[in-house]
């Protein structure tokens, strides 16, 4: 052989890692975003529309009204324009954040909103976290002692609490730990957010008390999709030939897993984690129902039900904007996390 | 003493795959092995045996004594002890084989830390240093694998083999990936870098004429077995067993591609392991076997002064 001994290999730098690259990313998606949230208003606007029933019939029912008070109805809510009009006014005014009034409750839609929001968000928020967590620690548990016995009891709970429906599940929690079985006193409260009549530090443990059944069964039944993507990502990584390489240094088993392994399998559940995150604001409604939760699910329920349409689609704006926000979120997030995509 | 000792080595995979089926080696300090072999024939096997890397399922018999303790009975915290900080591995695959999401440096640091070798800042500055050593500027501790050629990938391993000053490095088919003129830049390095510090070292090729050049001794295996042992040159120019003969052939320069699988004048391909033939498993293949050969397996034994052979030509008539 004769070649010659290993000049320096500089510094070859790959294209497309330069400074400017995550910027134009970021302004991409940011348009993406604005794009998805002005076609969720259009169609927010015709979707509704094919709901059967008469909303001023609604709106009147049981309260004996003359064609003369139907008319004047009508055109106070616009409803005897052409549909193109009602979807111009419409749109215009959304653009300025004008979500319209309620039929039902003669009130702005944004307020009614408002108002229901935060009790949702808590209540989903908290669900979310604590379900992605369990579903995370879970599933790498699983999958590095997959085909053990431990790996199997833990899919196999997650996937039948899974299938368990959320309102029956929600009712068993009421009636053995709200009405009490047995020896079991009822313990939590049947539904509802606060008893009234607190304040301060009281109000916040009050309040804790209320949600821990609701938050309960929205994790019983929602870990098990965290869980099992994280396994299947965990087992990907786990042929890997950079664990070997780890092994070989010396680590400990725990250190391989979570310095090596977990870091490399979380980045696909990142975007899984942020959609279930998107879904926070629509809330679960058989959940709030059944423990009655004063949040959006209710709301909507109520809504669908005249066909209060204003309102409807307020919310269904609001439910698929957290959903884009959230997604784009996990955009923005993915290249920091993984630094094989360009930022 | 040497430095390294493996008596009868065996591994099974729990497929029921005899990869390993009894090999003898030993690798004095400071001194180069060069192992050779056909794909499959259990040479990543026996690179992954030495520091018990292997899946648990894969069972292993007989002694591997680095300086005189026997990896197989180690104790875990022992092992772990010895795991890079007594002898480390250089990996195929640098792209595969370093984590992605890691900066390299931190990659380096690792074993140092792991094995209470330096103090973070101080692991910092012999990052440097090692990087330099490999030829990378010290600037480069801060990149991501992806952010390297696959030639500074490769170097970047070889600063983190380096790392805890261990006193043997495997090296397995360190340049396979790479174009010819950076293999053997690489192989250079390491050979130059390994000199310069007394590290044994075992480097795994399919490449007969790179091992020649960089190992003072040279084994040969096939089918899980060593065949041919001895001084590397007399093994390369005058080997004395017919699949060393087939291969030092098959290799006129270094990185032919397609002579990986299939050495020149060799015909059939390599032995399934799951159905070895009977005999000397090199018989359905060698163009000089005699007819006892199908039904008697040659042992390994002195061919020519300190040069080992396992073939009845080499060794004496068949009984
Ligand atoms: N994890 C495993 N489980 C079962 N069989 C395996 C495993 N790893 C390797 N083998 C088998 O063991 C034999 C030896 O494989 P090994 O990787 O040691 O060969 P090698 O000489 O390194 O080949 P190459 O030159 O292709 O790297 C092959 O038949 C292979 O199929
Ligand atoms: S023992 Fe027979 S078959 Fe085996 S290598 Fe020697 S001559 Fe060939
Ligand atoms: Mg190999």
């Amino acid at each position: 052989m004769t070649t010659t001994v290993g000049s320096p290999a500089g510094a070859a730098r790959r294209p497309g890692t330069t400074a400017t690259a995550y910027p134009r990313y970021l302004a991409g998606r940011l348009g993406g975003a604005a794009v998805s949230l002005l076609a969720v208003l259009v169609t927010s606007f015709f979707l509704f529309r094919v709901l059967p029933g008469d909303p001023v019939k609604a709106m009147t029912r049981g309260v004996p009204t003359s064609a003369g008070q139907m008319a004047t109805l009508r055109r106070q809510f616009g409803l005897d324009l052409p549909l193109w009009q009602q979807f111009t006014d419409y749109c215009a005014k959304a653009l300025t954040g004008d979500l319209g009034t309620s039929y039902q409750f003669r009130a702005p839609v944004g307020e009614l909103i408002a108002d229901k929001l935060p009790a949702t968000l808590l209540l989903t928020g908290v669900a979310v976290v604590l379900y992605s967590a369990v579903g995370l620690w879970l599933g790498t548990r699983s999958a590095w002692r997959h085909g053990g016995l431990g790996d199997k009891l833990n899919t196999g709970v997650a996937l039948t609490l899974w299938s368990v429906p959320s309102f029956w599940l929600g009712l068993l929690l009421i009636i053995v730990f709200s009405v009490g079985v047995g020896p079991v006193p009822g313990l939590f409260p049947t539904g509802g957010m606060e008893s009234g009549d607190e304040t301060g530090p009281a109000y916040v443990l009050d309040v804790a008390h209320h949600m821990v059944l609701p938050v309960l069964t929205l994790v019983a039944v929602g870990y098990a999709q965290t869980l099992l993507v994280m396994r299947a990502s965990l087992l990907d990584e786990m042929g890997g030939d950079y664990l070997t390489t780890a092994r070989a240094k010396g680590l400990r088993d725990d250190l391989v897993r979570r310095r090596h392994a977990v870091p490399n399998a979380l980045l696909p559940t990142v975007t899984m984690i942020f959609i279930n995150l998107g879904h926070v604001a629509a809330g679960s409604i058989l959940v709030e129902t059944v423990f009655s939760w004063p949040g959006l699910g209710g709301l909507f329920y109520q809504a669908l039900s005249v066909p209060d349409l204003p309102l409807v689609q307020g919310l269904f704006v609001v439910f698929a904007g957290a959903m884009i926000v959230m997604n784009l979120l996990a955009d923005l997030l993915y290249p920091l996390l993984d630094p094989r995509v360009g930022r | 003493m040497s430095l390294l000792t493996i008596r009868d080595l065996r591994v099974t995979y729990g497929t029921g795959t005899a990869a390993v089926r009894g090999v003898d080696l030993t690798v004095a300090a400071g001194r180069k092995l060069g192992v050779a072999g056909e794909s499959g024939c259990g040479k990543s096997t026996l690179a992954l045996a030495l520091l018990r890397l292997l899946p648990p399922t894969a069972r292993l018999t007989g002694e591997i004594l680095l300086d005189g303790e026997d990896v197989l009975t180690m104790k875990w915290g022992r092992l772990r002890a010895v795991r890079w900080a007594g002898a480390s591995i250089v990996f195929q695959g640098a792209m595969h084989s370093l984590n992605a999401v890691h900066r390299i440096g931190d990659q380096i640091a690792e074993p140092l830390l792991v094995h209470r070798r330096a103090t973070p800042n101080a692991a910092r500055e012999r990052v440097g240093t090692l990087l330099e050593q490999v030829g990378l500027p010290a600037a480069r501790a801060s990149a991501y694998p992806h952010e390297l050629s696959g030639g500074q990938r490769q170097r970047v391993m070889i600063a983190m083999a380096l790392a805890c000053e261990p006193r043997l490095i495997v090296a397995d088919e360190p340049t396979t990936a790479l174009d010819v003129m950076i293999q053997a830049q690489v192989l250079r390095l390491l050979e130059r870098l390994v000199t310069e510090q007394d590290i044994s070292l075992v480097m795994i090729s399919h490449d007969l004429a790179v091992l020649a050049d960089t190992c003072d001794r040279l084994a040969v295996m096939y089918a899980g077995r060593v065949v041919e042992e001895g001084p590397a040159r007399d093994v390369y120019d005058a080997a004395r067993h017919p699949y060393g003969r087939a291969l030092s052939a098959a290799f006129p320069r270094i990185g032919d591609p397609a002579s990986r699988l299939a050495p020149r004048g060799l015909p059939g391909d390599p032995p399934d392991p799951a159905a070895l033939p009977p005999g000397c498993t090199f018989h359905p293949r060698c163009p000089v076997a005699l007819p006892t050969c199908a039904s008697q397996d040659p042992p390994l034994a002195p061919a020519a002064p300190g040069h080992r052979a396992a073939c009845v030509l080499t060794t004496g008539s068949p009984a």
